[in-house]
């Protein structure tokens, strides 16, 4: 299999890039550009940039920095946030996006993720999903950029991910909501469970603190790829160090 | 030095064109052959599908001109896949600039399909596209379907299978991976195929 990927994730809000704890309270975080240079300068394998407030707030990200991102670095790059139509993704894809991503909008509408994929092919076609536990079961959760809005649904998570990759998804992001933002680690029971009916990459996203917690997810959940935000925006875990980390312990990685 | 590349209509240009921009190099945007005239290389880009992109380049009379064209042409992913004779995506006759045909990728053991992410790059045979590329660099790929190896490969990879990664049939030059977006790995490659000199193709 390819190297398992190390991938920051830039919330963005407001053109700026922002973190919440558990999806709440977005503070400050830095400007897009410089973010989005130095992760691809320290070796980064990909960027994901989730306009986070662009679905509640019924608008689309904006092209123009999307752009901007895809003159400045040199690896790929995923857009999500708000696109709801593939005149959306194609504007995206057009301004240099490598992939982009679905949530709330191919919940609302499952037919737009065979559309896109039909489009533009599965390997653009990424479906984000923001999973958590209710009542004994992981439940899809629809509209997690505002707590006003966010808002459970009867479906379960395992059937969302086999029916989204069944469309046509070729990636799949799991946002574990509940280990979101307190780094005490992946959902490892969760995203094991996703794995084993996931058949296209599978993305950890939501608990990461320490490297350990890394090596974890990689071996216990077999993720093609691990997703952080704030301990890399704070400086917690730099990424050349996760790598050499990694290496060390065996695991596959571009060093 | 200027670079064409093919407009296919269904690709994602933007990341080539940034990559050439990086790179120093006057690129344009070719519709048709005679858009490209006053250009020294060529770049088939690509991303989608091969039944849909080879009626696209038929419909613009890139399909003759690209098989008696001489000056170096360089495939990118969908666009490599388009230099063999057929692809089993969707079972369409493509450029034959190379012999071979492009299968589908078997989805692993325990693994996934497509093919997404970051493989290391084994050097087979020596071509001045891979000039200053160590061996086992990592480049990006993103695609379902791949040329089975052969006498053209350079570089070859695995994913299900092995496969070709690099390919050099005289002028003809491809990429499964995305160089444009395979950090310095990608970089290298992209000056060679800019900096190739008539001695260099005509000496391989």
């Amino acid at each position: 299999m390819p190297a398992r990927r190390i991938i920051p994730c830039l919330d963005v809000k407001g053109g700026r890039v922002v973190k919440g704890v558990r999806f709440r309270n977005h503070e400050d975080v830095g400007d897009i550009a410089e973010l989005s240079a130095r992760y691809s300068s320290e070796g980064a394998d990909e960027l994901v940039f989730y306009d986070i407030a662009a679905s509640p707030e019924a608008r689309a990200v904006e092209p123009e920095w999307v752009s901007q991102v895809a003159r400045l670095i040199d690896i790929p790059f995923c857009v999500a946030g708000g696109i709801r139509s593939v005149d959306d993704a194609r504007a995206r894809l057009f301004a240099g996006a490598d992939k982009i991503s679905v949530n709330s909008p191919a919940l609302a509408d499952p037919g737009l993720i065979d559309a896109l994929a039909y489009e533009f092919g599965s390997q653009c076609v990424v479906v984000g999903v923001d999973s958590r536990p209710v009542e004994g079961d992981w439940r899809v959760h629809q509209y997690t950029g505002d707590p006003d809005k966010t808002a459970a649904l009867p479906r379960r998570t395992l059937d969302w991910v086999r029916e989204a990759v069944d469309r046509g998804a070729g990636e799949i992001v799991l946002n574990c909501m509940d280990s979101d933002g307190v780094r005490e680690g992946y959902d490892i029971d969760q995203l094991s469970a996703v794995r084993e009916v996931c058949t296209v990459p599978l993305i950890a996203s939501g608990g990461a603190g320490a490297v350990q917690h890394f090596a974890d997810v990689f071996r216990a959940a077999h993720v093609d790829g691990a997703l952080a935000a704030s301990v890399f925006h704070r400086g917690v875990i730099a990424i050349p160090e996760l790598k050499t980390y990694l290496l060390e312990a065996g695991i596959e990685v571009r060093p | 030095m200027a670079v064409a590349l093919i407009d296919t209509g269904c690709s994602n240009l933007f990341s080539v064109q940034a990559a050439l921009d990086r790179l120093g190099a006057t690129h344009t945007l070719s519709r048709s052959p005679a858009e490209a005239e006053r250009a020294d290389r060529l770049i088939l880009p690509g991303v989608g599908a091969a039944g849909p992109a080879m009626a696209r380049l038929r419909a613009s009379g890139w399909v003759e001109a690209l098989q008696t064209e001489k000056r170096p042409l360089l495939g990118i992913c969908l666009g490599m896949q388009l230099l063999f004779d057929r692809s089993e995506e969707g079972g369409v006759d493509t450029l034959g600039l190379i012999p071979g045909a492009v299968r589908r990728l078997p989805r692993p053991d325990g693994g996934v399909w497509p093919h997404m992410g970051w493989s290391r790059l084994h050097l087979e045979s020596e071509s001045p596209l891979t000039a200053n590329l160590g061996e086992g660099a990592y480049a990006y790929f993103v695609h379902g379907y791949a040329a089975d190896p052969g006498a053209a490969t350079i570089a070859s990879t695995e994913h299900g299978r092995t496969f070709s990664a690099i390919v050099q049939h005289e002028n003809v030059f491809g990429c499964q991976f995305h160089p444009e977006r395979s950090a310095e790995a990608g970089s290298t490659i992209l000056r060679n195929f800019i900096e190739l000199s008539d001695a260099a193709l005509s000496g391989n």
